[in-house]
């Protein structure tokens, strides 16, 4: 081939410098800053010392709020697998002539903005919400249950933010098995069931995991669902972050909390990466 | 056959289940904006559209509008373009490194975007520039780059490259090749980059909270701002424009590019 080696490189390096310089020098300056002091005035000070990190795991109360982090995650993923797995056998398995309009209908929800979808669970587990209303007309309760501002509405406000990627991960690579193995199977004399098993449902498992994977992310780095439907008690990381820079403009201690979380995250993608690959992730979302 | 075992019939229940469970939200948002009453949730009152008359009248809201819809369109054309560009380097040529440089293009969707907000602004606080329109721009940028070098890589591979070679042999240069060949066959990708770019960027509320000033607010931090009351029915209907205008544009793109490629 010709010798055009500037070529790919004259290409990429619009991209390569916006990532670079909005990406990976930001995140250096994170785990720079994190190493900075507070001044009591509020200015920052630059220095090399390990007191907001040492600040974070000085009590329970920073640790609690990672480890609930990670709980509601755990959870979150399992709801989504739980939830998420059906639906996406039935997109793939439907042979109805909507089939087209099914497959809208996983791309929808990611057009609806995330704080439309969180903020609507107020009007859905409100005093005066859908629910509430619903049972105080029927009689079944003569004063409204109060539902919102706990772990639970939380958890609401995250399914509704994570289940698509959940789900269209999977649908993705359902929709990437080779459905002559499933007749196969079925020639062979294995039932539907049997043929779902033994053949669909192991076939499926890397767009799941990457799906767990997905969601984990997600989970991790979002503080809208606790800020917007939980109480006083269910900050995760992110809302730390969030306060600590937006709030009292700590930096330093904001950075050290950035680097603690996504020096996690990078141990379990890493992880991940390891044992099962990144790229059915990238596959999936490329399904639009 | 299988659509009348019971397994299925569980099946399309559990799924309807699921949507109701994803839908009902967005449909309450939609219905609750035309409720007249001023304060609570239920029961509807009538049907109204004096939220709607109340927004468009309210001139910070058709700030945001504004804003968002700028910010969308040229976060869209920046990152499709230099997403485009990438692209063509990746499934084109061969380079030492290209494994690693494609994992570090895609790694923003792998950070958390709490993280990817404070980082940026950060950088921005120790270079002392202020907040700015700017900022919301590249920021976004660097959000939506990923899912457009996504989209564009899988569909250029799925280009023959001997189309581009058949018109290098009949005399064509390469910009005359891209702008014949290439392109053409590229739009429907460079589109779906576009709108989805157009879509994140319009809706995103995570990093955007960090990035945005008083002068500088999008829709989506606006309804944050209103939030912080309570919810009301001004919320709603903002909801409800948001939600038609970020759901039918892609609809009416999908079906414009199917009208247009079967005219062809």
């Amino acid at each position: 081939m010709k010798s055009v080696k500037w070529k790919p490189w004259a290409l990429l390096a619009p991209s390569i410098s916006a990532v670079f310089f909005l990406l990976i020098i930001p995140v250096c300056f994170i785990v720079v800053y994190s190493f900075w002091l507070r001044a009591p005035s509020g200015a920052d000070i630059p220095a090399f010392q390990f007191g907001n990190y040492a600040k974070f795991f000085a009590d329970f109360f920073y640790p609690e709020i990672l480890l609930r982090t990670l709980r509601i995650a755990f959870e979150s993923v399992i709801i989504c697998v739980v939830m998420g797995y059906i639906p996406a056998y039935f997109f793939y398995r439907s042979e109805s002539r909507f089939k087209q309009v099914f497959l809208l209908l996983i791309m929808l929800p990611f057009w609806v903005s995330f704080i439309i979808r969180t903020m609507s669970w107020i009007n859905i587990m409100g005093d005066s919400g859908l629910i509430n209303h619903f049972l105080l007309k029927i009689g079944l309760i003569q004063a409204p249950i109060p539902m919102l501002y706990n772990e639970f509405s939380v958890l609401m406000g995250l399914l509704m933010y994570l289940l698509p990627f959940m789900m269209l991960n999977i649908y993705v690579s359902l929709e990437g098995i080779d459905k002559s193995l499933l007749e196969a199977a079925r020639c062979m004399g294995c039932t539907e069931w049997q043929a779902f098993r033994e053949v669909t449902l192991p076939l499926s498992l890397p767009g799941v995991s990457a799906g767990c994977l997905l969601v984990f992310v997600l989970t991790a780095g979002t503080y809208l669902p606790p800020m917007i439907l939980g109480g006083p008690g269910d900050d995760m990381i992110a809302n730390l972050i969030y306060k600590r820079v937006v709030g009292t403009l700590d930096w330093p201690f904001g950075s050290a909390i950035s680097v603690i979380l996504l020096s996690l995250l990078f141990v379990i993608v890493w992880t991940y990466n390891r044992y099962l690959g990144i790229n059915q992730i990238f596959k999936s979302l490329q399904g639009k | 056959m299988k659509s009348f075992s019971p397994g299925w019939t569980l099946i399309k229940l559990y799924t309807i289940l699921v949507y109701l469970f994803l839908f009902t939200p967005i449909v309450v948002v939609i219905v609750l904006a035309f409720n007249p009453k001023q304060f609570g949730i239920f029961p509807m009152e009538g049907v109204s559209l004096r939220w709607f008359i109340k927004l468009a009248h309210n001139s910070s809201i058709i700030d945001a509008f504004k804003n968002s819809l700028i910010l969308g369109a040229l976060t869209a054309l920046v990152s499709t373009t230099i997403g485009i560009l990438a692209s063509l380097a990746f499934i084109r040529f061969e380079f030492p490194g290209k494994n690693t440089i494609n994992t570090m293009l895609l790694a923003p969707i792998m950070i958390p975007e709490v993280v990817l907000g404070v980082a940026l602004l950060l950088f921005l606080r120790f270079l002392q520039m202020p907040k700015s329109f700017a900022l919301l721009v590249v920021g976004h940028v660097v959000l939506t780059l990923p899912y457009v070098l996504l989209i564009v890589q899988a569909r250029l591979g799925g280009i023959r490259k001997d189309y581009e070679e058949a018109a290098k042999c009949l005399g064509a240069n390469p910009f005359q090749t891209f702008r014949e060949v290439t392109f053409p066959l590229l739009l429907p990708a460079v589109l779906a980059g576009a709108l989805f770019s157009f879509t994140i960027s319009f809706d995103d509320i995570t990093a955007t909270l960090f990035w945005a000033s008083a002068q500088n607010q999008t829709v989506p931090v606006k309804i944050f701002s209103m939030l912080r009351n309570s919810i009301s029915p001004e919320i709603n209907a903002l909801g409800a424009v948001m939600i038609v205008l970020t759901v039918a544009t892609p609809l009416l793109a999908g079906y414009l590019s199917r009208k247009f490629s079967k005219e062809k």
